[in-house]
């Protein structure tokens, strides 16, 4: 059964807009609210046509309200995020995570024409460490759990929706847990991290990067919203990349940083606010992470469109990524040495 | 809203959806004469083409971070003087290896160094027909330690534990486990081909679960390479390694000291031991997995004393 009334957090960030907007653009749906701290941009907002924009803070109780008298009757949360806003950001993201997924959720449970929840949640809260399986099914915990940053935030808004589904078994629940987020037009920690003029990776290690193009992203939640779907899925694209493979395809130089270095580099480049690494993405770049999508083929019935390494593609020659080292040159001088082994023969 | 969508170029399996300059379409450049060219000639448009992929990163990596290109043109190649010079390695029963489909070879582990499974790898890379890539299951030593970690992983290996030995099993891989693990391959040289407790198991249940066969495979020479006399425990301890041997070379010759004995090796692929006729599950019964895990071992270890009584000398075979 389709929603009447779909309420959609964070959308005035990429996914939540365009999910909003898609929404709007479905006839099916009578009402479409955005909520968001902040405005969506003008663009963003051209797109999300009726969509409705209410500026609320899920931490206030006020979200409550919204939910009650509007007599939403599904809540799409996708504003769990891993960017922090500006420099001090770091707690404020904690807390809009944390405590506006506590506030959602009671908000949720009061309200009785609620009936299905699809959260946004990732694939980092499998940890990431050289004692974890190479793959991760839905059914595995993380060996260490994360002690900080968005993982650990991402562990607790998933605790908190158990809980959730204890007290309300007649909602509807879909956790989709996402791999990294790439894409010519979306912003996050990777896709800043990848446009660096030199990428800092951490000497001697190798992570395997699974990515998911934002657009399979967007297709995936309204795929949750619009049917009935419950439970756990990892979410992530076909294939994967090795993060200095990810660097060559991306034409770019990496720096490799002694691991005892890291963390330091790692605070260089936020004050620098070029990027915001936190510990748990740092140990990400150690040792990277893959989950198993089985679940999400068979059960849940979607296939992204894009492997990881096609969704990398669209991002860099979306972003018109300029190679350090031409092909152009490497082809020539290919060239060049085979017509001179001709002559010597 | 989907204004930029990438179409495959290369078919389902994606192989690249960005148009690259194709450098040197005819890997076998003849020259307007028309003869043939020279061998040395063809190598090195091999040679170039591997680093124009290196440079592009345009190769193809498994979920485990397996990367084929760079294992056989960067890791394998320098074994090869290593394995039919050095250690001289035969081969027996190389047949009892499937062409194709999951398998799982269970050797036993010595040497100080595992240059057992890299030669036992390379045999099966090289000598086997079908030229199948052995996929190690690797102690978690390996993949904390950088640089190895990351090789390991390129070259095929993964963390030896269940869920990762099924997922390859499970895709038709050919795994490779030393169950012995540190216990093995540590183990002083007075305990030569004396095997070691078999694990819990693990690798057991891994097959049954699968219901891929079981090969034993023993190996002889990998037991002299290091001769094991000592342990500074102290130092192993200082720095996380589960031991540190003393050899009579090592480390009294320093770096020279880190060259392995030329024995002569025998490495034997014995009979396939089934597993698929037990049921599904088979790998909660605890009895009937020691039982395997026994005949295994035990198949072993007859072979290892078989190989022994037959060797006449540790360095000429």
């Amino acid at each position: 059964m389709a929603p009447k009334v779909v309420l959609v957090t964070g959308c005035s960030r990429y996914l939540g807009g365009h999910l909003a907007a898609r929404f709007a653009a479905n006839p099916d749906v009578e009402r479409v609210l955005g909520v968001d701290t902040e405005p969506p941009s003008r663009d963003l907002r051209r797109r999300m046509g009726r969509a409705e924009f209410v500026r609320a803070d899920i931490r206030n109780p006020l979200i409550a309200k919204v939910i009650a008298t509007a007599g939403v009757d599904t809540v799409v949360h996708a504003s769990v995020s891993a960017n922090p806003a500006g420099p001090s950001g770091r707690t404020a993201m904690k807390e809009m995570n944390v405590i506006g997924t506590m506030q959602l959720l009671a908000a949720c449970q009061k309200s009785p024409h609620v009936r299905k929840l699809v959260v946004k949640s990732t694939s980092a809260v499998y940890g990431s460490s050289s004692r974890d399986p190479a793959v991760f099914t839905e059914e595995m915990g993380p060996k260490d759990l994360p002690s900080s940053g968005y993982a650990k935030d991402a562990v607790e808004v998933e605790g908190y929706l158990r809980g959730f589904c204890r007290r309300r078994p007649d909602v509807s629940v879909t956790t989709l847990r996402f791999t990294n987020f790439i894409g010519p037009r979306i912003d996050s920690v990777l896709t800043r991290y990848f446009a660096l003029p030199v990428v800092p990776t951490v000497l001697g290690y190798d992570a395997r990067v699974q990515l998911l193009h934002s657009e399979d992203a967007l297709a995936v939640l309204e795929r949750a919203t619009m049917h009935d779907l419950p439970g756990v899925f990892n979410v992530g694209a076909d294939g994967v990349l090795l993060l200095s493979q990810a660097i060559r395809r991306a034409g770019k130089l990496p720096l490799p940083v002694p691991s005892g270095a890291v963390p330091g580099v790692g605070r260089l480049f936020r004050s620098a606010r070029l990027v915001d690494f936190s510990p748990d993405q740092m140990r990400f770049l150690n040792w990277g992470r893959v989950v198993d999508t089985t679940r999400l083929k068979r059960d849940f019935g979607f296939t992204p469109r894009w492997t990881t390494q096609q969704a990398f593609d669209d991002y860099v020659s979306g972003r018109g990524m300029r190679p350090v080292i031409d092909p152009e040159l490497v082809t020539s001088v290919e060239r060049g040495v085979l017509d001179l082994a001709a002559r010597l023969r | 809203m989907a204004e930029a969508r990438v179409i495959p170029l290369h078919g389902p399996d994606g192989e690249r959806s960005r148009p690259r300059p194709r450098a040197v379409p005819d890997p076998e450049p003849e020259s307007e004469s028309g003869a043939p060219a020279a061998e040395w000639e063809r190598r090195l448009a091999d040679l170039l083409a591997f680093v124009r992929r290196r440079i592009e990163g345009d190769y193809q990596v498994d979920e485990f971070g397996f990367d084929p290109d760079l294992t056989d043109h960067v890791i394998m190649p320098p074994l090869r003087p290593l394995y039919e010079k050095w250690f001289r390695v035969e081969t027996i029963g190389l047949h009892h290896v499937p062409a194709e489909g999951g398998a799982l070879i269970v050797a036993n582990h010595s040497g100080t160094l595992p240059l057992d499974s890299v030669m036992t790898a390379y045999a099966v890379r090289a000598e086997h027909p079908a030229h199948r890539h052995l996929r190690m299951l690797g102690a978690d030593l390996v993949f904390r330690t950088p640089v190895l970690g990351a090789l390991a992983r390129k070259s095929g290996q993964t963390l030896a534990c269940n869920p990762d030995a099924e997922r390859l099993l499970r895709s038709g891989e050919l795994v490779g486990v030393w169950p012995e693990g540190f216990k093995g391959i540590g183990k002083p040289f007075k305990d030569r081909y004396k095997l070691q407790r078999f694990g819990r198991g693990g690798f057991v249940s891994a097959a049954l679960n699968t219901g891929v066969p079981i090969i034993p495979c023993s190996i002889v020479g990998a037991e002299e390479i290091y001769p094991k006399i000592g342990d500074l425990k102290a130092l192993a301890r200082l720095f996380g390694f589960p031991y540190f041997p003393i050899t009579p070379l090592f480390p009294w010759l320093g770096p020279l000291g880190a060259i392995p004995l030329p024995s002569k090796w025998y490495i034997e692929f014995g009979e396939p031991i089934t597993t698929d006729g037990y049921g599904e599950h088979a790998a909660d019964d605890p009895m009937l997995v020691f039982n395997l895990t026994d005949q295994v071992r035990e198949t072993i270890q007859q072979t290892l004393y078989r190989l022994l009584i037959q060797r006449r000398n540790v360095f000429l075979g």
